[in-house]
């Protein structure tokens, strides 16, 4: 690398690009060569996920001046200011982060949240995720060399296992236990897939992992080849996330460039490879063996179980299929061991979690904080507050199959056990909250929308289930229900949750349990007296005949 | 006969579709993705030439029009239906739908005189709803073709319209 005297980091994530930092951009380039500065100053790129509200972002080093919101027009301005006569602007800096949060002594960095600890997110919107020498020199690709030249393929497995690591995807299923399962299966052929299809409405915490650190990915996948004994991986990423999956393949052209993909890996005799696969749009997709279905090209309907894919997977070989935040603590975990990771988070669920924060709050973004913090520290902390005016009402976990967590659950410590204990799950990581003003009967009836629209259609209870779910709670927010039809969706629920062929169907019917056992009185409203006490739902006047 | 210039643009959409993505079954839905790209939607000749360029029995490839739109028929992104010069999705799920998604969808509705899954008689405007895009902080979104909008308001509804005029 060249040595520069300065570096000018703007932000392009999609929400940066729309307010135009590529324009951005090329005007800092082109006020740079106006002042000769070309050679002595360069101008990069980061994800930035931090400072929603002040986008597009730009940061000088080595001063490590944040500046935003900024415009194309600015960028003459900035350069002759801070760049050739070395004063800053400021007029354009950002707005100091509010310091508020104090959980426990963790140590803080510029830029970030007090109480953040990242794991995870360690290098996402720190580095440019195009460039392969700043990943290696954050002390990418290290977790790597260590494993293939010092360790095993069982001691790898076993520090995995005694991290306590559980899968993030949503279900926790303890992360050690799965690598052994695929590792003692016996086959020539095995395979390493990364679930990247994230579709839970609210979730996007892995598309933040992939565009902005995607070499972590590409690491975690080979060490998983190594530790497993596969040779190939696929990461199935959704159709929709257009710029992680053109960041990932440059990325992997990258690593194959440097020798941590292809043949010979580390002068050993380890060898892997990385394909990505866009999907074209289906939720359903996020399920695993829908997944492996849809990479063998086919309609992504899930598979029934068992056997399960450790055993007979993708092309019906044994098969790991690990969501990208599980993949990501991997190298952090093999960097700095298991106890390391066992001090963060909770004896049971260890390590931390990524958080995506949305609805009536005064910051929505990614946050990512050890696990077992509750959901008031996260509101008052971490969203900064509910919106002036708002109360809290409810919140909604892990998008669509999450549960819906009234107000008076707001202590319970957010980690896999003392949710399952609460009777609620953690879901994917997605963190809707809900004010006074949102009416439970109309969000169950949007969540089901998304179920019916999104069922694959393969089983019954689930095709049908969510239909008829959906028209009786269409029909209450319309002023229409009866009593009796509460009971109808109850049972509705138990059989979905009975008969179900995969998880999606399974988990479906989890709105209308908590609606009905948290905010009863809500929905009898709606029917006894006719009334939407939000004021959100339109009831038509006249009962009509329901034939 | 010389066939059709469309159904000869065809066969060469179908065939660099696959030199890219490859002969296996894997290469279905990518191919299936990038025609969808090239014209919007599937047509139908399309799926008889993709079946015609990849069925190979002696490989143990095996093709059917059937196979093939089932899966477009299954996949969102997939459409067998012509769609207009511009598709408009618009995000119907809960975190865009709490924060003032509903005023959204209706100012979007009216201005274009369009139901969902509509393309106006112009050919210009296609509407559709679609499932979360995962841009969650800055709801309500919708996405026009590949551009992205956030924080969207129905006041701003004409405006982001005009854009493509």
């Amino acid at each position: 690398m060249k040595t520069k005297r300065a570096m000018i980091l703007v932000s392009n994530d999609p929400e940066s690009i729309r307010l135009g930092a590529n324009e951005l951009i090329h005007n800092l380039n082109e006020a740079l060569a106006t002042y000769n500065l070309q050679d002595e100053v360069d101008v990069s790129t980061i994800s930035d996920i931090n400072h929603s509200n002040v986008l597009p972002l730009v940061i000088v080093y080595p001063e490590a001046t944040v500046y935003g919101p900024v415009k194309a027009a600015d960028a003459r301005y900035l350069v002759e200011e801070q760049l050739y006569k070395g004063r800053v602007v400021t007029s354009l800096l950002a707005p100091p982060k509010q310091l508020t949060g104090q959980i426990g002594s963790l140590r803080t960095h510029k830029g970030y949240n007090p109480a953040e600890q990242r794991i995870v997110l360690e290098r996402a919107g720190r580095i440019d995720p195009d460039n392969i020498e700043e990943f290696i020199a954050a002390n990418g690709y290290e977790a790597l060399g260590k494993v293939l030249t010092e360790m095993t393929p069982d001691g790898v497995i076993d520090i995995i296992e005694h991290s306590g690591l559980q899968g993030r995807g949503g279900a926790g299923f303890p992360a050690g236990r799965k690598w052994r399962f695929v590792r003692a299966a016996k086959s020539k052929e095995k395979y390493i897939v990364c679930n990247a299809d994230e579709s839970e409405p609210g979730t996007f915490k892995d598309r933040i992992v992939l565009e902005g650190d995607p070499h972590l990915i590409i690491e975690a996948m080979a060490i998983a080849g190594y530790a497993l004994g596969a040779e190939e991986g696929y990461i199935y990423i959704r159709g929709e996330y257009g710029l992680a999956f053109r960041r990932l393949e440059k990325a992997i052209l990258q690593a194959k460039e440097f020798g941590f993909l292809g043949k010979n890996i580390f002068g050993t005799d380890f060898n892997f490879n990385i394909h990505v696969h866009a999907g074209a749009g289906a939720y359903v997709c996020g399920e695993e063996t829908a997944l492996l279905e849809s990479l063998e090209g086919k309609r992504g309907e899930p598979r029934s179980r068992p056997p399960y894919p450790v055993t007979n997977g993708l092309w019906n070989k044994p098969t790991l299929i690990n969501n990208v935040e599980t993949l990501a603590n991997i190298p952090p975990i093999l960097r700095h061991g298991a106890e390391w990771y066992r001090s963060f988070g909770t004896p049971s669920s260890p390590g931390t979690k990524v958080y995506t924060i949305m609805g009536n709050v005064n910051f929505s973004g990614v946050i990512e904080v050890p696990m077992g913090i509750t959901l008031r520290e996260v509101i008052n902390i971490y969203a900064k507050g509910m919106k002036p005016g708002s109360t809290l009402k409810l919140a909604q976990t892990g998008g669509s199959s999450g549960s819906v967590i009234p107000a008076a659950l707001q202590d319970t410590p957010m980690d896999f056990e003392s949710f399952r204990k609460a009777g609620v799950s953690l879901g994917s990581g997605a963190l809707l909250i809900c004010d006074q003003n949102t009416c439970i009967v109309d969000l169950v009836k949007v969540l089901l929308q998304f179920f019916r629209f999104e069922s694959c259609g393969k089983c019954t209870p689930c095709r049908v289930g969510s239909q008829r779910a959906y028209e009786i709670v269409e029909r209450i927010s319309q002023g229409q229900g009866r009593l009796e039809e509460l009971d109808q969706l109850l049972d509705v629920a138990g059989e979905m949750e009975r008969a179900s062929n995969c998880g999606l169907g399974q988990t479906a019917a989890t709105p209308i349990r908590d609606m009905l056992k948290y905010f009863r009185t809500e929905v009898e409203a709606h029917i006894r007296l006719r009334v939407c006490p939000t004021g959100v739902c339109e009831l038509t006047e006249e009962i009509e005949k329901v034939a | 006969m010389v066939a059709p210039t469309i159904d000869r643009e065809i066969t060469a959409v179908v065939q660099a579709a696959i030199e890219k993505h490859g002969k296996n079954y894997d290469a279905l839905i990518p191919i299936l993705s990038e025609i969808n790209h090239v014209y919007g939607y599937i047509p139908g000749k399309a799926f008889h030439e993709v079946r015609q360029q990849l069925h190979d029995p002696l490989n143990q490839i095996f093709v059917s029009e059937g196979q093939l739109y089932s899966l477009a028929s299954f996949y969102d992104m997939l459409s067998t239906k012509p769609r207009g010069e511009h598709v408009i999705k618009f995000c119907e799920n809960a975190p865009c739908h709490v924060v003032g998604g509903k005023a959204v969808w209706d100012a979007l509705k009216e201005r274009l005189n369009l139901k969902n899954g509509e393309t106006t008689p112009d050919a210009k405007w296609t509407l559709v709803t679609t499932s979360c895009l995962g841009l969650c902080s800055v709801g309500p979104v919708l996405l026009i073709d590949d551009d992205m909008y956030g924080n969207v308001t129905p006041e701003q509804i004409p405006d982001i319209l005009g854009r493509y005029e």
